[in-house]
C-alpha cells in the first residue's frame, strides 16, 4: 500500500463570491498525509481548512489539482464512492433514526446481512464506550454522547481515512479534553488515518503526530507540534501557535550561523540561524515569553535592559511586560518554582532580560 | 366590566374564543344539522323538502342504487352514483399525486436558493391566490382549446397537423385541479424541506448512501409531514371540487361536486344533494383519520 493515505496535489479550489468576484478558498495546496498519522489541519475560520476537509472527503470538487488516496486519484469520486468517513462537526446524526440504526447505516449500505450489522453496532458502541444504547434515538444523548456515536458510525465502516471537523468545538472544556486523549489513544488503537481540522492550536498541539498550518487558503507550513512551536517559518506562524514577542531590528553582520541583530535604541543581541542574511536586512527576532529569564543572567547568552510596566500573578508563573530603552516591548513569562526565593519583580523596577542564542527565531516574513 | 376581565382568566379565554366560536357554530355547526335534517326527509317538488317533512332513507338508498328514483329509464344503472364516487376519488388521487411529484421538486428547488431568491419565488408561487380562482380557470381553457394557445403554438411549429383535443375531458379536469392545486402542495412540503437540515445528506452519503437511497431513507421521511399535509390539503378540496370539473369538462366529467351542485340547482333535489354532500364528508373524514393514524408513528419519528 502506498506510503501516503491522502495526497493534495496543487490543489485549488475556487468560489463565486456574492459580489461574482472569485474566490480561492484553497490556493495551490500540496501536501501528504502519512498512513496512519493524526494529521491536523490547522487556522482561524476562513483559512480554507475546511474546504480543503470537504474535498478529501468530496463533498467538494477541487477547480483544479489532485486529490489522491492511497495513491489512487479520487479528485472527481462522489463523497459515497470514497473509502472515507467522516465526524462532522455537529454530528449530523439522523434525528429519524435509532442509534442502532444509525451507526448501522454505512453496513446497511454495504448490504451487510442485518444479524452482522447489529453485532457491528454492538462493537462499535463499545469502542466508544456507550454500550446498550442501542435503542435511544439521537435526541435524548447529551452532546459528548452524540459525539461518541458519531464517532462509533465513522469508523464501523473502517475507513482507509477518518476526517473529523472540529468535532469537540461544540463540548465544553473539561469534556473536551477528555475526548482529547480519548481520539488520540483510539487512533492508535485502530490505526486509522485522523485528519482532524481545528482552529484551536492547543488541541492541534496536544493530538496531532503532524500539524498544517494554514492561512488564507494556502499552507504556511507542515510539521509536527515541536517543530512548529519551536521553529515556526513565518511571523503568522510564530503568533498563530502560542504566544510571540517580536523585536523588530536590522541584520548588522553574520559570523557562520551567528547573527548580529542592532535593535534600535536598545542594543544588539546574538542569535543562531541557518539561514543567511544580508547585512542591513530588516528582521523581526521572535522569542516566546517563556524563554526569556529575568533578572537572570545567561553565559553566552544576550541580555538586555529594561523597565517592568505590568505584572500579572497568575499561581504557576509570573507574566511581565517590559519595555526596552528603543521602546520596544515583550513579555516575560517567569515560572514560579522557588517560593519565597524568587522575588516577584515590581511594576516600574528596572529589570534585564535575558535569553540564549538559540532561544529566538530570525523571522523576514 | 373591564375589572371583571382583568381579573378572571376564564373570562378572558371565553371573551377571545367566543367570536369565532360563536362564527363557527352559528353559520358552520347549524347549518350542518340543517343538511343532516334534509338529508333525510323527502324532497319537495320545486326544491326545497316537503312540507310538513315526512322522514325517510330514500336519499340514502338512492345514492347506492341509482334505479331507485321514480324517474329511472330502463337501462338505468345502479351503481351510478357511486361510480361517480369512485370516479371523484381516482381523479382527486391523481391530482394529489401529480402536485406532490411536481411540488417536491419545487420546493426543494427553491429551499436551495439565496434567502432573497427563496422568498421572491415563494411569492411567485403564492401570486396565482390573488387572482380570482374563476378568472385562471377560464384561462387556462383559452390556453387548452382547439383554436387555444397550446394548439396554435404547435401549429405554427409544425409539430401537429390537427388540433389535440385537449378540452373537455378528464385530462383537462386533471390539468385545471393541478393547476389550481399546486400552490397548496408547495407551500406545507416548502415549510417541511426548508427546515431540513442538508448536512444530513452529506452524512449520509459519507456512509456510502448513492443519492437516490439518501433520499428515500433520509431525506423523505424526515420530510414526510410536510408531504402528508400536501396531501391532505390538495386531495380533501380536490374530491368535492366542482367549479374546475365543469368549466374544464365542459359538463361532461361527473364529480361528486358537480354533482352536488346539480342537486340544488337543475334538478331541484335538496334532500339527494344532503345526503351525498354528508357521505362524502364522511368518507374524507375516514380517510383522513384512517391515513393520520397509520403515519402517526412516522411523522413522530421525523419530528
Amino acid at each position: 500500500m502506498n506510503e501516503f493515505a491522502v495526497e493534495m496535489q496543487d490543489v485549488v479550489k475556487q468560489f463565486i463570491t456574492p459580489e461574482g468576484g472569485i474566490l480561492a478558498a484553497v490556493n495551490h495546496v500540496t501536501m501528504q498525509i502519512r498512513d496512519g498519522e493524526f494529521f491536523s489541519l490547522l487556522g482561524p475560520s476562513g483559512c480554507g481548512k475546511t474546504t480543503s476537509l470537504r474535498m478529501i472527503a468530496g463533498f467538494e470538487l477541487p477547480t483544479d489539482g489532485k486529490i489522491l488516496i492511497h495513491g489512487k486519484e479520487m479528485s472527481q469520486v462522489p463523497a459515497f464512492r470514497r473509502p472515507i468517513n467522516t465526524v462532522f462537526q455537529q454530528y449530523a446524526l439522523f434525528p429519524h433514526m435509532t442509534v442502532e440504526q444509525n451507526i448501522g447505516y454505512g453496513p446497511e449500505m454495504q448490504s451487510v446481512p442485518r444479524a452482522e450489522r447489529s453485532r457491528r453496532v454492538s462493537e462499535a458502541l463499545e469502542m466508544v464506550r456507550l454500550p446498550g444504547m442501542e435503542m435511544r434515538r439521537p435526541k435524548q444523548l447529551s452532546g459528548g454522547q452524540q459525539q461518541r456515536i458519531a464517532l462509533a458510525r465513522a469508523l464501523i465502516n473502517k475507513p482507509e481515512v477518518l476526517l473529523l471537523d472540529e468535532p469537540l468545538g461544540a463540548l465544553d472544556l473539561k469534556l473536551r479534553k477528555e475526548m482529547q486523549l480519548e481520539l488520540k489513544t483510539l487512533q492508535r488503537e485502530v490505526g486509522i488515518t485522523f485528519i482532524y481540522v481545528t482552529h484551536d492550536q492547543e488541541e492541534a498541539l496536544t493530538m496531532s503526530d503532524r500539524i498544517a498550518v494554514m492561512h488564507k487558503g494556502v499552507v504556511l507550513q507542515i510539521g509536527k507540534p515541536e517543530e512548529i512551536y519551536e521553529k515556526p517559518a513565518s511571523k503568522y506562524v510564530a503568533d498563530f501557535i502560542g504566544e510571540t514577542n517580536f523585536i523588530d531590528g536590522v541584520v548588522k553582520r553574520q559570523d557562520g550561523a551567528t547573527v548580529e541583530v542592532e535593535l534600535e535604541g536598545t542594543g544588539v543581541v546574538r542569535v543562531e540561524s541557518s539561514r543567511s542574511f544580508s547585512n542591513g536586512q530588516q528582521v523581526a527576532v521572535a522569542v516566546r515569553p517563556e524563554k526569556l529569564r529575568l533578572n537572570t543572567q545567561i553565559e553566552d547568552g544576550n541580555t538586555l535592559r529594561g523597565r517592568v510596566e505590568d505584572v500579572i500573578y497568575i499561581g504557576t508563573d509570573t507574566h511581565y511586560g517590559v519595555r526596552f530603552a528603543g521602546g520596544q516591548k515583550v513579555r516575560v513569562r517567569e515560572q514560579n518554582i522557588l517560593q519565597g526565593h524568587h522575588e516577584i519583580v515590581q511594576v516600574g523596577a528596572e529589570a534585564s532580560v535575558s535569553f540564549t542564542r538559540v532561544s529566538p527565531r530570525i523571522l523576514t516574513e | 366590566m373591564l375589572n371583571f376581565f382583568r381579573r378572571n382568566k376564564a373570562a378572558q379565554l371565553y371573551g377571545l374564543i367566543s367570536p369565532g366560536a360563536l362564527w363557527t357554530l352559528l353559520f358552520f355547526n347549524l347549518p350542518l344539522l340543517i343538511v343532516l335534517f334534509i338529508s333525510f326527509v323527502e324532497r319537495g317538488r320545486a326544491g326545497g323538502i316537503k312540507l310538513p317533512p315526512v322522514y325517510t332513507l330514500e336519499n340514502y338508498r338512492q345514492l347506492f342504487n341509482a334505479c331507485a328514483s321514480e324517474f329511472s329509464g330502463p337501462e338505468c344503472d345502479p351503481f351510478l352514483y357511486i361510480g361517480i364516487f369512485g370516479h371523484s376519488v381516482r381523479i382527486a388521487l391523481v391530482v394529489t399525486f401529480w402536485c406532490i411529484a411536481l411540488g417536491y421538486p419545487l420546493s426543494y428547488f427553491i429551499s436551495r436558493q439565496k434567502p432573497i431568491w427563496r422568498d421572491a419565488l415563494m411569492i411567485l408561487v403564492i401570486i396565482p391566490f390573488w387572482t380570482n380562482f374563476l378568472v385562471r380557470t377560464y384561462a387556462l381553457k383559452q390556453v387548452l382549446a382547439t383554436e387555444g394557445l397550446l394548439n396554435s403554438f404547435l401549429i405554427n411549429l409544425n409539430l401537429i397537423n390537427q388540433p389535440l383535443d385537449l378540452l373537455f375531458n378528464e385530462f383537462a379536469v386533471n390539468v385545471g385541479l393541478i393547476y389550481g392545486y399546486l400552490p397548496f402542495a408547495v407551500l406545507p412540503m416548502y415549510a417541511s424541506i426548508e427546515k431540513f437540515d442538508h448536512s444530513l445528506m452529506e452524512a449520509a452519503a459519507d456512509l456510502g448512501a448513492p443519492p437516490w437511497r439518501a433520499f428515500l431513507r433520509v431525506m423523505l421521511p424526515m420530510t414526510l409531514p410536510g408531504v402528508i399535509a400536501a396531501l391532505v390539503l390538495v386531495f380533501v378540496p380536490v374530491v368535492g371540487a366542482f367549479i374546475t370539473p365543469d368549466i374544464m369538462g365542459g359538463g361532461k366529467i361527473e364529480m361528486i361536486g358537480t354533482l352536488i351542485n346539480r342537486q340544488f340547482g337543475v334538478s331541484r333535489n335538496w334532500p339527494f344533494g344532503a345526503s351525498m354532500s354528508l357521505v362524502l364528508m364522511l368518507l374524507v373524514l375516514i380517510g383522513v383519520i384512517a391515513y393520520f393514524r397509520s403515519s402517526t408513528e412516522e411523522t413522530r419519528r421525523a419530528m
